[in-house]
Parts: C-alpha cells; structure tokens; sequence
C-alpha cells in the first residue's frame, strides 16, 4: 500500500480523497493556487504544494508542475478526482514515466472511452446497445425513409457538420422524414456549408441512468448498480439518485452486465461510469463511459456501503477486489444535491463572493436517516470565479425513497448560506414537487417544470400555520427577552396582549401567543371561533441563531431565519417569506399604511466618489441584469466594483478607463 | 357623583376625537397615523397617561374665541416601552393642523420639565404646520421656551424627534437641538423656509420633497438619522432604538439579557481582511459578528458611508460602535465622516455608553473641494470627541491606521483604554509606496531600485508589531476571538473613573 498521494484537484473532491486516505493511514499532498492559499483541501492535507497562478490553465491544469510536487514530496500515486487532469491520457503517461502509480484505469482505457468513435466500436464489440442509427450518408428522401423505416419511428435528423440545434429535425412519420431531410439539408447548407445529415433514433423523454463499474488489476469487474441523474440544467446534473426509481431488476441487470461487459473490453482496473439514456420503455442506450471517479460517487457509496476512494487506491496498490458481484447488493436509497454557487432567481447566474455564512446542516446517521454533505470551503471562505461554482454535495440516505426525500427536504432547509446567492430554495422547490416525489423524470424535467425560470413561492394551506408558529415563537421569545430589560418601573410589571396577527408576505395569520422564557411556547389558532387549536413549539433557538431548529407539535422542523425591519424573512421547503409579528391594533394600523412603490431607481450610473476608472465592463446596448459588475472604480488605490442596481440596458456611457472622475459625475446612462 | 363621572367621560371621548372623524380619514387617506394612533404603537400597550387633554388656547383674535379644541393641536403625557418610562409629545395635525399656540407649548414644556425633574428620555412626533399665525409673537415666545428646555434637557436625558409630517419654520429647531431625528419616507419633510418662499425670495422652484424630504436629510444634510417607509415602521424601530438607550446620563446603560455567549469565536474573521491590500471588504460584518445576537442599530446609514455608527450590545450591555468602512471611498475620513463619527461619540460619552471602535482608515481625503470645506476643523472634531470621552474605550485596528488618522481614531494617545490589533493591521505614517517615494526621493527614475525601497518599509511597517513595541498597541489579538477580547475589556472597564480639570464647558471647533 502506498504511504503517501497527492490529489492533482481542488475543493470538495480532494477533500473528499484526503479523507478516505487518511483513514486508510496514508499521507496526502495537496496542491493548491494562488486563489486557494486559504481553501480547506489546502488545510485538510499534509503537506501542500503551490503551483502557479489561479487560472486552472496555469495551475491544475499543468501536467509538470503536478509531477514536479508529486516528486517533491515523494508522493508515491496521484489520484485525479474529476475534471482538470482526470481523463487525460497524458497525464497519465507523464506518471507512468516519472514511475509514479496513477489511482485510475490504464491508459488504453482513458484513450479508447475518451473517443467518440472509439468508444462506441468498443461498445459494440461488447454488445452494448447503442442508440440505432446509421452514420452513413444518406442521399436522398426516399433513401431517409428507408433508414427510417428500418431504425423505427421517431427518429432525428441532423447535420453532419451539425451544433447548436441547427439542422436538426424530429420525424415520426415518413412523411415527417422527408420534409424533415429537404429543411435539415438546406439549413445545414446554409448554416454550415455542408449539406451531410444523418438519421439516428429519437429517444423521447429520455432518463440518463448510469452504471458504476469497479474492476481490478487481477481481471475482476463488478457493477455498483446505477444511478439515476435525469434532474439536469442545461446538461448540467443538479439532484442525483440511487437506486432509479425507474428500473426493474431485469433492466438493472442488463444495464449491468453490458457495463461490466464494456469495462472488461478494454481491461478497466478502477472505478468508473458507464452513462446510459433509457427511454419510457426501458430501452437502453450507451451515451459514453467516464474513466474517473463521477462526482454524484456518494448516493453509491450510501447504498452499497462501499468507499469507492478507497477501493481505487487498493486496486491501484495492486489489491484485488474484496468482493465479487453476488456479495454487492442495494440498501436503502440515496439522493445527492448539488448545491452552486448561482442565483436561481437571476437565471442562475454564477454568484462570487465571500461565504459570509456558512452552516450546513449537522452530518451523520440518526434513526437510519443519514446526511452526509461533501464540501471544499468554510465560513469566511471565498468563491472564486476561476473555478466550478460547486459549493457542497448534500448527500441523504434512508429505507426508501420517500424518506430520503423527506431527509434531503430537512437538511436543505437547515443548509444556510449568507454573503453570495445560491441555488438552495430551489432544490427545496424540487424536493416538493410532485413529479420529483413520483418518480416520472426525464431529463427535461427542469425546462418543462420550470419554463419561466425559478421564483421562490409564499406559503400555502397549512405552511402557513407553521411558519406563522415558528415567527410566533421567535417574536415571543424576542418580546419576553426585552421585556426584562433592566430599569423598568416598579410595581405592577407592563402586561402585554397575546393575541397576535402574523403577517406573511400578504397573507394574514390570528393567533394567540403564550409560554415564559426558556419554556416550549404555546400557539393557538381560531381562538374566536370555538374550534381552538394549539401547537406546542419547542425550540431552543435564541436571536441571532440563523436556523430555527425544533418541534412543531412534535414534528421536527427546520427553518432559516434572517432578521428584517421588524421581522424575520423565513426560509423552508422552497418557500421565501418576510414576516412580521404584530400585536392586533398594530396589525389595523398596518393596514392603513399605503403600500410603498419601488423606488424610482436613477437611470444613471454615477461615480459615488472622486476616482479612476480602471474598467468599463458593459458596452452600449447591452442588457445588464441587477448585480451585474457595470464598472470599476479606483480610489484611494482601492478598486471599487460598480454593480448593476436594477435589470437595465445600457444607453450611452460617457467615461473610459483612464479617466478621473469627480464625485457624482456620470459614468453611464440606461434607457 | 354619577354626572360629575359622566362628564369627565363625556369631556374625554370628545377630546380623543381631536379634530374630528373627517380630519381623521383624511389623515388615513394621506398615508399617515393620527396622534394617538402613533402614541399606541409607540408606547407598552395601555401604558400612556395623558396630561393636558382639555388645555385650549386663549387667543382671541381673528375668529379664534370661536374655534376651540380641546388639546390644542398636542397630545402630551407619559407611558412606558418595555417597562422603562419615556415622556412623550405628538403633535396632532387634526387640531389646527397642529400648529404651536402659546397654550400648545406649554403642553410641551411641561412635558419637557417633568422628564428632566424626573430623568428620563423624551420624545416628539412632529407633524405640523409651525407657528400659530393668529397668535403672533405668543407662538414664538413658546418655541423659544422649548428650545430653551432642549438645550437645559441636552445631554442630561435623551430627546428623540420623529417627523412624521410637516416639519417647518420655527418647527425644526426643537428637534434639530435633539440628539436623533429620524423621518418617514414620502410623508413628511423638514425645512426652515417652504417651497414658496424660496420662490419668492431666490426664485428657485423646488418642491417639499426636494427642499426637505427624507431622502435629502438623510444623504446629503445629515439633518435626519434614517428614514422608514411608513408611520409603522418607524414607530416600531424607536421601540427597538429605546431599549439601547439609558434613561439619562446618570442611569447607566440598560441590559437586555442574552444567551449569546461572550466568548464565541468566528473563525471566519480570521479571513475577513482580503489577501490583496487594495481590496475592500465589509466593516459591518465584523460588527455583526461581535456585537449581541448580531443586533445592530445603525444612525446615519445613509450618510457619509465611508464610516460607520450605531448601537449595539455586548453580553446584554449597550455599546456604540464606530468605524471606518473599506467599501466606502476606502474608508477614509473626509470632512463629513468626522463630524458624523463625533456626534455619535458625543452622544456614547453623554450617556455613558461605552464606544468601540474598528480602525482601517487609509487617511484623511486630500483635495481642495475637503480643504475648502474645512476638513481641519471638521476633523478636529471627531478627534476632540473621541479624546475628549470618558467612557470605556476599546479600539481595534483591522489593518490600516495610516497617518494623522490613526490619532483620530480612538488611540492610546487620546486615552484609548484597551487598544487592539489584528495581526493585519499597518500602523505607519502613510502607505509603504508613498512614504518611499518620499524617502527616496533620488531614487524615482529607478523603479527596481524603488520597489525594494517600498518592501523595505513594508517589511517594517506594514505590521502591528513596531507600534506595540511601544506599546501604543496593548495586544495583537486572534481575529477569531475578537468578541471575547473586546467583552472581557468592556467587563473590566465597567467602573471606569476618570477626574477631568473644572470647566464651564470645553470648545470643541464647531
């Protein structure tokens, strides 16, 4: 076994390998760039080397400078994890040359699986079903119906030379195909100068499902059962599972054996990923296979018991495999999220910044519900804008899918991050879904479900009464505090009314308020028409805390809470709501405050103090969105990043860089 | 017995319809509470005493023997927030569009000399049209008389103004001699001389909004220390503001208790100051993270950003904390971020409210347009305040205290108490570049030869250790661990004494 490895990555996946490795007793390098001289895989390892300057390009992406530390610090194997350096066959030549063991599959097998065509001769070699098509170039429509024909209906035109949509055509009749090959070819003409199409089958509302293949260098390969990855964005995979709620034990075998298969044709000897489309009938089709270790690895690990890192290092070192493919079998299910560092309500705009909170929820296992939450930063630590905006994989896993749901929903909204916007409430938003809860994915499931993009909705039905609870709680606890401040009156102490009317976002919620500090508090509904209901809220969560954890009626809930003027803005299961807490009259007098317009925002962006412009980073035209970077402004040498108040489009911009500009001059103008 | 009750109820039901239901509507229908709406919000449920309800003017002339209402356009009297007694006054702007009579600010005055006598915090909701025209130089002999209170009352108990309305003329003085205004957006404005006259004496066309709305007082007068979206709003935060203050100047500051622990660390400060020295970074969230739950009150947040003040609290006790702000002009200190800085000092030293204070200030801001503009005396100022205080005080330098700045801001030179540092602070005469350029003046042509000069001073300078040589810094502290240092400071602090020389008062330059 090796005594000690660097880890040629960054983040949540090298941390996710040091730990493994220390567990198994060896030492780990980390190497690290200038952008990550304070990130947690930096901490975490051993010794750590730097090498070069933040952009991957310059650094990790540097097949030398990753050899040279793994030299330096006589690291005797290199594990890659994902991305960067993973599947590239030159790396993993540099090592064999510098005689420095790699934790992956050999070099024919990152070669062979790295090429399309390649691949997909392997896959037949190995009786892998591939999506039918014919590759061939057609001549003309008759000659297009009769592939059709043979390929079965519906199938898809493309071009040749095709991307980006252009060219491409649906046929589900043969009809369809010849008017669909004339407009493909002509498109593809004009588009591309090169009027080639091909017909291929058509898979409609397909699931991506992969399997996850583990061999060894004694010529074991085993399966790992699939994984379901359908919740994508934009080919982006957002929430993973496993098993699939989709297949029966005879497609999962299938899928399995063609996987081993397929691993087993080109000698595979470490962990890796056999990605498969499957349509609404269970029809399978090999997509590619990933000679590396797959980021969504964890809803395996959760179901199979088995470290996947630590069974890439034994085999590397040479170990066989500690099990055959009968002693593997499926517990429980598993769900991953990934949460980004991206603003779903802007479009998922990428957000930067530093992680001002960070408090994800509690790991471990408790009554068979297990979190565990995969992450390469920490509170006070930085987004960078050089690397993937990947900020955690939040992992669940209980008896069945239902539970996992149910665990994933808790732990998400106990998940608080504060200082850049992310996608949290809208993985909630999927948890509650009725779809997701079905099971009747596809991988359009966000583009259908979420056509006009995502907003964080108000409270409905009962969510109401329990997030009224939970604001009741906090502000009674908050009223009982302040209400032994020192220096009151003497004699008869101040009595305070307890009925109250919570506010949520428009809605209206009575309720009547009771409990002494320190105690559960006690809530009540419909107090006035004879049908009283109380709920007990137990809690110890005091001002200041950012996550009410507690019981309502001895259901555990978590909820965030972030202070506002008056109130708190609440956040749980999707949901987004500014709340206030008022006594009876305060909530009639409310009610006669008119409501307030948005505040006419200037057209104008002016300089907010006397400077030079180091940057103008619009042009005239463009159409900028709130928080977008507009400028940036120096002054007392210190740079100051002019941002976007409102959506907006540039009209006219009247200063460069270079220029020195005096507070409140104009900088530019929107329409 | 029966009728003599009956009419003291009677007496009372018409004096709390004020001038009556229509008046009422049309002050609903303007957005804005009446009197005695606002007088609920403000204060603990059931707690108001009202004195004066059937004062009535004593003008006779021009038809006024006619028009009486009980009140006079004032609801004066006493209540508690949370328990803790506040005197209060709010004008109603359904009697007499509550304009001030002789009688009206008798009402006022009396309030004002039985919350001196008995010490405890007064405030005033505005929302009137200024002097009683009717009743000439009697008004004005009673604005007079309130000034006079609030200036005896300055500094002895604390006086709140909320402008909830018109705020004009002989109006705006009282509250401008009180120590926070505050104001509501859209509905109320504040001005010496109205849009019309304005027109008529300089012809310059100017609407209310423009001339004294919330939002010019509180960017660019300075006059007003926030503003709040509606009556509501307002009313309820002055609750929130009140349980920060003391109830005078003798009282101590009062404690809230908290569960929030003196000693807990956030290990995210030790990265809060950025690696990259001309990158800002966020003062507020340092204060955030050491005060009580988090809890912040801030004044004046609108204005002069490049500092920041405010009322928070340590282990269940009041502090006020001021400092510099890296995201605003790189925090420097220009003319009108001193005198904001010194009246909030004031203010802490005043009530005995301890002050801490966050140091990263790059200078002073050079140019004519400060130079002109006073930026000596306006600078003298705050360093005259925080020199000048008494109370507890605990300073903390983040990173940079460069030149006569680093003076200003709380040092050990002016009887800073305990003086900290991060081990990121710089405290130097100017920045590394600009003192070698000075230093090494013959040696500009040469770049290289430059660069190492500006090391060379970095190297010695750019750390807290050659001014806690000297012991102008007590200890470079963990970042982590500043709430608990600055706690265990105040706690030692708590029966501070300090024997000034008799003075009639000191001259600090206005």
């Amino acid at each position: 076994m090796f005594t000690k490895i660097l880890i040629a990555n960054r983040g949540e996946i090298a941390c996710r390998v040091i730990k493994t490795a220390r567990k198994m007793g060896i030492k780990t390098v980390a190497v690290y760039s200038d952008a990550d001289i304070d990130a947690l895989h930096k901490e975490m390892a051993d010794e750590a080397v730097h090498i070069g300057p933040a952009p991957a390009a310059q650094s990790y992406l540097l097949i030398d400078k990753v050899i040279a530390a793994a030299k330096e610090t006589g690291a005797e194997a290199v594990h890659p994890g994902y991305g960067f350096l993973s599947e590239n066959p030159a790396f993993a030549e540099a090592l064999a040359a510098a005689g420095i063991a790699f934790i992956g599959p050999n070099i024919e097998a990152i070669r062979a699986m790295g090429d399309k065509i390649e691949s997909k001769k392997f896959a037949a070699k190995a009786k892998v079903s591939t999506v039918p098509g014919d590759l061939g170039v057609i001549k003309d429509a008759a000659d297009a119906v009769k592939i059709a024909d043979k390929i079965g209906y519906p199938v898809m035109i493309k071009a040749s030379a095709g991307g980006g949509g252009k060219g491409m055509r649906i046929a589900r009749s043969a009809s369809e195909v010849e008017q669909g090959f004339n407009s493909s070819k002509s498109e593809a003409k004009s588009s591309f100068g090169d009027d080639r199409v091909f017909i291929e089958k058509f898979i409609e509302n397909p699931r991506h499902i992969e399997i996850q293949v583990l061999g060894d260098k004694h010529g074991s390969v085993v399966h790992l059962f699939e994984r379901e990855c359908s919740i994508q964005r934009r080919n982006q995979k957002v929430i993973e599972e496993a098993p699939s709620p989709f297949l029966d034990a005879a497609t999962r075998e299938a899928m399995g054996a063609q996987a081993v298969a397929l691993a087993q044709a080109v000698n595979y000897e470490s962990a890796g990923t056999v990605e498969f489309i499957v349509d609404q009938d269970r029809n399978f089709y090999f997509l590619e296979m990933n000679t590396r270790l797959q980021v969504e690895h964890p809803v395996t690990e959760l179901i199979t018991g088995v470290d996947l890192v630590e069974q890439m290092i034994r085999v590397a070192a040479g170990e066989p495999l500690p099990f055959n493919q009968s002693q593997l079998g499926i517990t429980g299910w598993a769900l991953e999220s990934r949460v980004y560092a991206e603003d779903p309500v802007r479009n998922f705009l990428p957000s930067i910044g530093r992680l001002v909170r960070y408090r994800p929820p509690a790991e471990g296992t408790q009554g068979g519900l297990t979190v565990r939450n995969d992450t390469g930063v920490y509170e006070g630590g930085e987004i960078s804008i050089y690397y993937d905006p990947m900020i955690a994989k939040l992992v669940t896993h209980g008896p069945t899918r239902d539970a996992a749901i149910g665990e994933m929903s808790r732990a998400l909204d106990a998940f608080y991050i504060d200082g850049i916007r992310h996608n949290i409430p809208f993985l909630s938003a999927i948890m509650q879904h009725p779809r997701w809860r079905s099971g009747a994915l596809s991988t359009g499931f966000i583009a259908e479900e979420f056509p006009d993009g995502f907003a964080p909705r108000g409270p409905e039905g009962a969510e109401l009464e329990t997030l009224a609870c939970v604001a009741a709680a906090i502000d009674h606890l908050s009223n009982e505090r302040r209400r032994r401040i020192s220096g009151q009156m003497q004699g008869d102490p101040v009595r305070f009314t307890d009925l109250r009317v919570v506010e949520l976002g428009k809605e209206r919620v009575a309720l009547r308020v009771s409990g002494t500090l320190g105690e559960p508090v006690t809530v009540s509904f419909g107090a006035g028409n004879g049908s009283a209901r109380s709920v007990t809220a137990v809690s110890d969560w005091w001002p200041g805390d950012p996550v009410w954890h507690g019981t309502l009626g001895g259901d555990a809930i978590s909820v965030q809470v972030r202070p506002i003027l008056n109130g708190v803005e609440l956040t749980y299961a999707g949901i987004v709501v500014p709340v206030r807490v008022y006594t009876e009259r305060e909530a009639e007098l409310a009610a006669l405050m008119p409501e307030k317009k948005l505040a006419d925002t200037s057209k104008t962006l002016r300089c907010p103090m006397p400077g030079l412009v180091r940057a103008i980073d619009v042009i005239v035209g463009q159409e900028v969105k709130v928080g977008e970077t507009l400028c940036t402004v120096e002054a007392m040498k210190m740079e100051n990043i002019l941002r976007a108040e409102r959506d907006a489009t540039v009209k006219s911009i009247k200063a460069k860089p270079g220029d020195s500009l005096a507070v409140d001059a104009v900088i530019m103008e929107f329409v | 017995m029966k009728q003599v009750v009956e009419e003291l109820a009677r007496r009372r039901a018409n004096a709390r319809l004020g001038g009556g239901e229509k008046r009422i509507d049309a002050q609903h229908k303007r957005g804005k509470l009446t009197a005695r709406e606002r007088i609920e919000l403000l204060l603990d449920d059931k707690s108001f005493e009202e004195y004066g309800m059937y004062v009535e003017h004593r003008c006779t002339d021009f038809g006024m023997a006619e028009t009486k209402i009980p009140g006079d356009g004032v609801i004066t009297g006493w209540g508690t927030i949370n328990g803790r007694t506040v005197y209060i006054f709010a004008k109603d702007f359904t009697v007499f569009g509550g304009s001030l009579s002789e009688a009206h600010a008798q009402k006022i005055m009396k309030i004002q000399d039985m919350a001196l006598r008995s010490r405890a915090p007064v405030i005033g909701l505005f929302d009137a049209g200024g002097a009683r025209i009717q009743e000439g130089v009697a008004a004005l002999g009673g604005y007079g008389e309130v000034f006079l209170r609030n200036v005896i009352s300055s500094g002895v108990i604390p006086q709140i103004s909320v402008i909830m309305g018109p705020c004009a003329g002989g109006d705006v003085y009282s509250p401008a001699m009180t120590d926070f205004i505050f104001m509501v957006k859209d509905t109320s404005y504040m001005f010496v001389t109205g849009p019309d006259v304005v027109k008529t004496v300089t012809n310059e066309e100017v609407t209310a909004e423009e001339l004294g709305g919330a939002s010019i007082h509180t960017t660019r007068s300075s006059i007003a220390d926030h503003a709040y979206d509606n009556d509501v709003e307002c009313l309820l935060q002055m609750r929130r503001l009140m349980d920060f203050l003391p109830s005078n100047n003798q009282s101590g500051v009062p404690v809230v208790p908290t569960e929030d622990r003196f000693d807990r660390s956030e290990p995210s400060l030790d990265t809060l100051i950025p690696d990259n020295p001309n990158k800002p970074y966020d003062i507020k969230e340092l204060i955030l993270k050491v005060a009580d739950e988090g809890d912040f009150f801030e004044i004046q947040q609108a204005y002069a950003r490049n500092i920041v003040t405010g009322f928070g609290r340590i282990e269940g006790h009041t502090v006020g904390f001021v400092a510099n702000q890296p995201m605003v002009l790189a925090g420097v200190l220009d003319s009108d971020a001193s005198r904001k800085a010194a009246r909030f000092v004031r203010f802490c030293d005043c009530f005995n409210i301890p002050i801490i204070t966050f140091v990263d200030v790059p200078g002073f801001l050079p140019g004519t347009a400060q130079e002109y503009g006073g930026l000596i005396k306006h600078g003298a100022k705050l360093l005259f305040a925080f020199a000048e205080a008494t109370v507890p005080k605990v300073t903390l330098i983040t990173r940079k205290a460069y030149g006569g700045a680093y003076d200003v801001m709380s040092s050990k030179h002016i009887r800073g108490d305990v003086n900290y540092a991060w081990p990121t602070a710089e405290i130097a005469v100017m920045g590394p570049k600009g003192a070698a350029e000075i230093l090494y003046r013959s040696e500009l042509g040469n770049p290289e030869k430059l660069a190492a000069r500006v090391k060379e001073y970095q190297d010695r300078f750019a750390n807290p250790f050659v001014a806690a040589e000297r012991g102008y810094i007590d200890e470079v502290i963990m970042p982590r661990n500043t709430r608990t240092r600055i706690a265990r400071a105040l706690n030692m602090l708590r029966s501070k004494t300090v024997e000034s020389p008799w003075k009639k008062h000191d001259n600090i330059p206005l």
